[in-house]
């Protein structure tokens, strides 16, 4: 049976240290984090650090299916930089030479394009706090971009929370159909290429920013021969009943829709995956030659060959997805896959793979990669550029700037999901309905007893000799429901340990 | 070569062409050529000025 999905993003951030004499991305990326910590009250006295992240539990070499082939690499975990745990249950932490922020768990959709917006605002004030710290012709800008366009990538990594008794087989099947195909509405945009061997004016503009750092179809890396289905086996939750499929394939996206979509439609197709309702299987030949293909592919006509020696478009996939995940919303209901959100992404989901159909231009409001070529066209022929010309690049990067002033992709007329007043909430404000809002309280209470946290414990100090350690490992306990009165009538760290030990979080 | 001139043009649907909604397509077409033009203002405006030195420094490490 599918297990309702807990959703998540990580998102690490280009960093430019301007006007630096000698800049330095990690120094840069502490100093902007740290900034944000002591001008938001993360960091509770002078010299005392914010509350830090507990490494404990992190297995990032485990490997889905079962012993990892030799030679692979396993992530290495830094643990001497800023990491810190944020009241709205996110973390905010610098990984190798970026700026790093993970969303809190999400139950649907919609809430993940809420944190992804709150974590956009955390960077812009960021922004703001460190400015304040640096000489008047130094700043520090962040961009969620994933490269540089010389041929360097940093990722958004999704979450999803899938059942330990899926076969890791089936997963990796459906996962590729959907992930090669779903750029379509979820690419960023990109000019030039990036892939090995190529030259940077090969490809004029493509649909994702990642696809020439593809290079495997299933593996274990995340910094090189990246996979389309990554299995690091971490679930960060009680490894008996789950998975955590981790995606490492996906661009950031500047627009709320298009997250909605690459979050949302990807959620059903692991429910989909997991109860084993996926009418067919959409086997490529070549995955990797497919997903770069489809990132060329402007026009969205060109066919894919499958295994079998059928052709099918990147459209025609993503109508058979949506068909099997609307017949199966209708037969089985959409609690495995956010409840009325889900709803509300089918309906969405049509609307959009109708537009690309007709004709891609017409989303413009909508999908990054087609708001950016608006821009790119559009500046181009006003000022009669050649495609090679410097400002069409510094607009392709500057899409992405996060400083509100200087976005592009703020100006670009996007359609907004969420409510601005409730993204500055969220914030600080964890989600009410997973156990991100047991952390973010916890946080918010009681940060002076918190020693460290991670994403299924905290470790509390209430000054009695030894460490306590709160275990979460149900991701879908530690809710308002569950435990909103007792934050509301606890006083103390110490009492609520004592009110958990007798009930249980 | 020719192609990799042209960053994208996707041709007319024919089923766009059908749609009847009003306003009337030329007053339409003006509005959002309208519409582009302010943003391409804007873009002016806030666009790196040093466009060749920015892309140049905007180097990151890789990253994950």
């Amino acid at each position: 049976m599918a297990v309702p999905k807990m959703l998540g993003l990580e998102t690490e951030y280009g960093i430019v240290h301007r006007g630096a004499s000698e800049p330095n991305p990690i120094s840069a990326s502490s100093l902007l984090i740290n900034a944000y910590l002591i001008a938001h009250g993360h960091a509770p006295e002078p010299g005392r650090a914010a509350v830090g992240w507990d490494f404990t539990d992190e297995t990032p070499g485990n490997d889905a299916r079962g012993g990892a082939p030799a030679g692979s690499l396993a992530p290495e975990i830094e643990t001497h930089l800023v990491n810190a745990v944020l009241t709205n249950g996110a973390r905010y932490y610098v990984d190798h030479a970026h700026p790093e922020l993970s969303t809190p768990e999400c139950a649907d959709a919609h809430s993940v394009v809420l944190y992804d917006r709150a974590a956009e605002l955390i960077a812009a004030r960021s922004m703001e706090a460190v400015r304040r710290l640096l000489p008047p012709d130094e700043e520090i800008v962040v961009y969620k971009n994933n490269s540089d366009g010389k041929g360097n990538s940093y990722g958004c990594h999704e979450n999803y929370l899938v059942s330990r008794a899926v076969p890791f087989s089936r997963i990796v099947t459906h996962a590729t159909a959907h992930f090669v195909t779903r750029q379509i509405y979820c690419g960023a945009g990109k000019l030039g290429t990036e892939t090995p061997g190529m030259r940077l004016d090969e490809a004029g503009y493509q649909i994702s920013q990642r696809a020439d750092f593809i290079e495997e179809e299933v593996g274990l890396e995340t910094t090189l021969k990246r996979p389309i289905v990554n299995t690091r086996d971490e679930p960060h939750a009680d490894a008996a009943k789950y998975r955590r499929l981790h995606v490492i394939v996906g661009d950031a996206n500047m627009s709320q829709v298009a997250t909605f979509l690459k979050v949302g439609t990807t959620a059903l197709v692991m429910a989909l995956t997991e109860d084993d309702a996926m009418p067919r299987e959409f086997r490529f030949a070549a995955p990797v030659a497919a997903l770069r293909q489809v990132s060329r592919d402007l026009q969205l006509r060109q066919p894919l060959e499958l295994a079998d020696g059928t052709t099918i478009t990147a459209l025609g996939v993503q109508w058979e997805l949506l068909a099997a995940a609307r017949t199966y919303v209708e037969q089985r209901g959409a609690d495995a896959a956010g409840g009325e959100v889900a709803r509300r992404v089918l309906a969405r989901w049509e609307d959009v793979l109708g537009g690309l159909e007709r004709d891609p231009a017409t989303l413009a409001g909508q999908i990054d990669w087609v708001a950016k070529l608006r821009l790119l066209d559009g500046f181009r022929d006003r000022h009669g550029l050649d495609f090679e010309d410097a400002r069409l690049r510094a607009l392709d990067i500057q899409y992405h700037d996060l400083r509100p002033d200087r976005s592009l992709a703020a100006r670009a007329g996007l359609e907004t999901l969420v409510d601005e007043a409730a993204a500055v909430r969220a914030m600080t404000e964890p989600p009410p309905d997973t156990r991100a809002y047991f952390r973010g309280r916890c946080l918010q209470k009681f940060a002076a007893e918190v020693v460290a946290a991670n994403w299924d414990s905290i470790v509390f100090d209430v000054g009695e000799g030894s460490l306590r350690r709160v275990s979460m490992t149900e991701p879908a306990r530690g809710t308002v429901a569950h435990v909103g009165d007792m934050f509301d009538e606890c006083g103390s760290a110490m009492e609520l340990l004592r009110r958990l030990g007798s009930a249980g979080a | 070569m020719a192609e990799r001139e042209q960053i994208r043009k996707p041709a007319p649907s024919p089923r766009e062409q059908s749609v009847e909604e009003s306003p009337p397509a030329s007053e339409r077409g003006s509005d959002i050529k309208a519409q582009l033009d302010d943003l391409l203002d804007e873009i002016d405006e806030v666009l790196e000025t040093n466009a060749e030195d920015f892309v140049k420094s905007y180097i990151q490490k890789g990253g994950e």
